[in-house]
């Protein structure tokens, strides 16, 4: 039982990052139809960022948030310099171009920071709860709460705001946005933004326990475009579930198959699921009219 | 339009000026070529090995060079892939045409470049660590790390001498993980210790509980071994802490940086591994033949990179002494006169312990080169 209880605390934590970066995907790609595989660099961006704005003396709180505001802009630059010149291209030129940006992220971050492993202190120390012969980090509830808190201001946004109703209404009918006003380009702009400043965060929060460098997000955007898929591409709620549930395979067919096959484990179990639901779990059925 | 072919012009013969001048400085120094992961996620050893290099050919060449002749120093930055290591390879062959070779960073990368420098007969110093590189004996290539065999011997014998027997395993699937777990799984049974839990971890993952808490549940383990280099190890050793087990954890030569120990936290502390004496250059007796070496060479790569030392650029500065040496001795750069005296390299004291290369060995390294080293509140101590 303790073990059980081990592995999806420990599912959780893994998950609860792939969560976070298939929500970035699931925002730029509602408004854009791009899978943007630059997001696992704004995650390294935002470790490497807060990281190294401490190590400049800045206290921790305001480290995170000079790099949610890099983060930020380095979203908002890929949009104006990278996507929006190519708006007439195709999707799948679209994500080369995404491709290609993360590959030049990667290396500035290496020739301008450094190519060193690099770790946070976790926010609210590293002594583990025990929870029914099962220990849990605090800073597994933190990503965790984050992740939730981030859900919910996505939703509020999305739900309650004028700009995120244009955000939806682009991600409809861009045609039909634009027939009414809304200016596409500087909404998809904005989608860009808000996924960087997900990104940012989730990197904040996963760095105590991930570690990161300048060659993380290669394995996260993977991973989380891999939970972005199982959840239904496109759904906000679907994104969050498919990463949980991603690491939650992960980690229990680590701990009661083989440590050996997990990766495989997980991946066959995608596999199956998009093979029964090619739309993912959330992901809403698309008819093509003829 | 005249001012641009004019600079065209002159650009041009700046080019032919400058060619023609690096010909005729070729005829008179000795080429070394070198191909190291200086980016990439091995940059952790090709990024120290190429300071180290840079910094000792500019003194070399500052007191006269050896033999006379001005050292000229090739190197290349494979990235840790094997492919690219290869092309630079055939270059450093073809076009730069080289003396001698000091080169790969990782086990990968060297195998893949090892026949290029045979075929064109060149002396080839590997820096990785896995004994296959000179396992068997190749007549071009030698080698400076300890290897997978003797972290493992070196472990079983502190397992021995603390009457631990029982152990259980978890390795990375990164090149060095999975040939330092085949080893010491191979090599266990003939030293009475028995591996009753063998565990495996993605090199990328980032959370290693559900390994450790299938070892923690494995009854009568008394110790558990890490393999593996990169993060793993580090986020190994925290996940070992968080879910309690309080067993004696052993990691292998492939941590030995500082870094290892500030990603691991507290979490490292009372953690032992087998090690070069460079890391605790300090604490090493005075009569210790390593110490000079050591503590000369940690001094210097410290107080010019601002980086604490690793094994890893000493084992470059070892690699590159003995080369001087051989070539020495030789009183040239022929490469068979060369290779002739690597061979015959006897009592060489490096930052990686006392070199006695031999037909049969071209490692050169026994046990005795390596200290355990246990971590205590957040540095180096060494078990006496």
């Amino acid at each position: 039982m303790a073990e059980l209880l081990q592995f999806t605390f420990s599912g959780l934590t893994v998950g609860a990052i792939y969560a976070l970066v298939a929500l970035g995907f699931t925002l730029i790609y509602n408004a854009s139809d791009v899978a943007n595989f630059a997001q696992g660099e704004f995650v390294m961006l935002g470790g490497m960022v807060t990281v190294f704005a401490m190590a400049a003396g800045l206290p921790i709180g305001f480290a995170a948030l000079v790099a949610i505001v890099f983060v930020a802009l380095v979203g908002l630059l890929l949009h104006r310099l990278a996507i929006e010149p190519a708006r007439g291209a195709s999707s799948v030129t679209l994500i080369i171009i995404t491709i290609g940006a993360s590959i030049f992220l990667r290396g500035m971050t290496a020739i301008l920071l450094d190519k060193n492993f690099h770790n946070l202190p976790p926010f609210f120390g590293s002594e583990p709860f025990v929870i029914g012969g099962a220990t849990l980090l605090p800073q597994s509830l933190v990503v965790l709460v984050g992740v939730a808190l981030v859900l919910l201001a996505v939703w509020l946004f999305m739900s309650r705001t004028l700009l995120g109703k244009s955000l939806l209404a682009t991600a409809a009918n861009r045609t039909a946005a634009q027939l009414t006003g809304i200016n596409t380009s500087a909404v998809i702009g904005m989608a860009f933004v808000i996924s960087a400043m997900i990104g940012a965060v989730g990197g904040i929060l996963v760095t105590p326990i991930t570690l990161t460098y300048y060659d993380a997000g290669t394995m996260l955007a993977l991973k989380g475009f891999a939970g972005a898929v199982l959840g239904g591409m496109g759904n906000p709620i679907g994104a969050v579930v498919g990463g949980l549930v991603l690491g939650l395979l992960e980690q229990f067919s680590a701990g009661y198959l083989s440590s050996q096959y997990k990766d495989a484990v997980a991946f066959i179990v995608i596999l199956l699921v998009l093979f029964t639901m090619p739309q993912g779990l959330f992901g809403a059925k698309t008819v093509e009219r003829v | 339009m005249t001012m641009i072919r004019r600079s065209l012009l002159i650009g041009a013969a700046a080019i032919t000026a400058g060619l023609m001048t690096s010909v005729a400085y070729a005829a008179d120094t000795v080429r070394i070529g070198s191909v190291l992961s200086i980016t990439g996620p091995a940059s952790f050893l090709g990024d120290p090995e190429k300071k180290t290099l840079e910094m000792y050919v500019r003194d070399l060449n500052a007191a006269g060079g050896v033999n006379g002749k001005k050292l000229e120093l090739f190197i290349y930055d494979d990235g840790g892939d094997s492919n690219k290591a290869r092309t630079f390879a055939t270059r450093l062959v073809e076009e730069d045409k080289v003396d001698a070779v000091i080169a790969g960073s990782i086990t990968g990368t060297s195998i893949a470049m090892r026949s290029v420098f045979e075929d064109a007969q060149t002396p080839y110093i590997s820096l990785a660590g896995a004994a296959e590189i000179v396992t068997p004996v190749r007549k071009w290539v030698f080698k400076m790390p300890h290897t997978e065999p003797m972290s493992c011997g070196k472990i079983f014998e502190d397992l021995k001498k603390r009457k631990l027997t029982t152990i259980a395993m978890i390795s990375g699937t990164d090149g060095w993980g999975k040939a330092m777990r085949a080893e010491c799984v191979a090599m266990a049974p003939k030293e009475g210790i028995k591996v009753v839990k063998d565990e495996i971890y993605g090199a990328a993952d980032s959370d290693m509980t559900p390994q450790l808490i299938n070892i923690k549940n494995t009854p009568g383990v008394q110790a558990v071994i890490n393999c593996g280099f990169g993060q793993g190890p580090a986020i190994v050793t925290r996940n070992y802490r968080q879910v309690g087990i309080t067993v004696p954890l052993y990691q292998s030569h492939g941590v030995s940086s500082k870094s290892f120990i500030n990603l691991a936290g507290p979490a490292a502390n009372g953690i032992r591994l087998p090690a070069a004496a460079l890391l605790v250059a300090t604490q090493l007796a005075d009569s210790d033949p390593l110490k000079k070496v050591a503590l000369d060479y940690k001094t210097k790569f410290e107080k010019e990179t601002g980086q604490p030392v690793s094994t890893f650029g000493g084992h470059a500065r070892d690699a590159l002494f003995m080369l001087i040496e051989a070539m020495k001795r030789a009183g040239s750069a022929d490469k068979a006169k060369v290779r002739d005296e690597i061979e015959k390299t006897k009592g060489f004291i490096g930052t990686g312990g006392v070199i006695n290369m031999s037909p049969t060995d071209h490692l050169g390294l026994d046990l005795t080169s390596f200290r355990m080293i246990e971590i205590k509140d957040g540095d180096w101590q060494l078990v006496q």
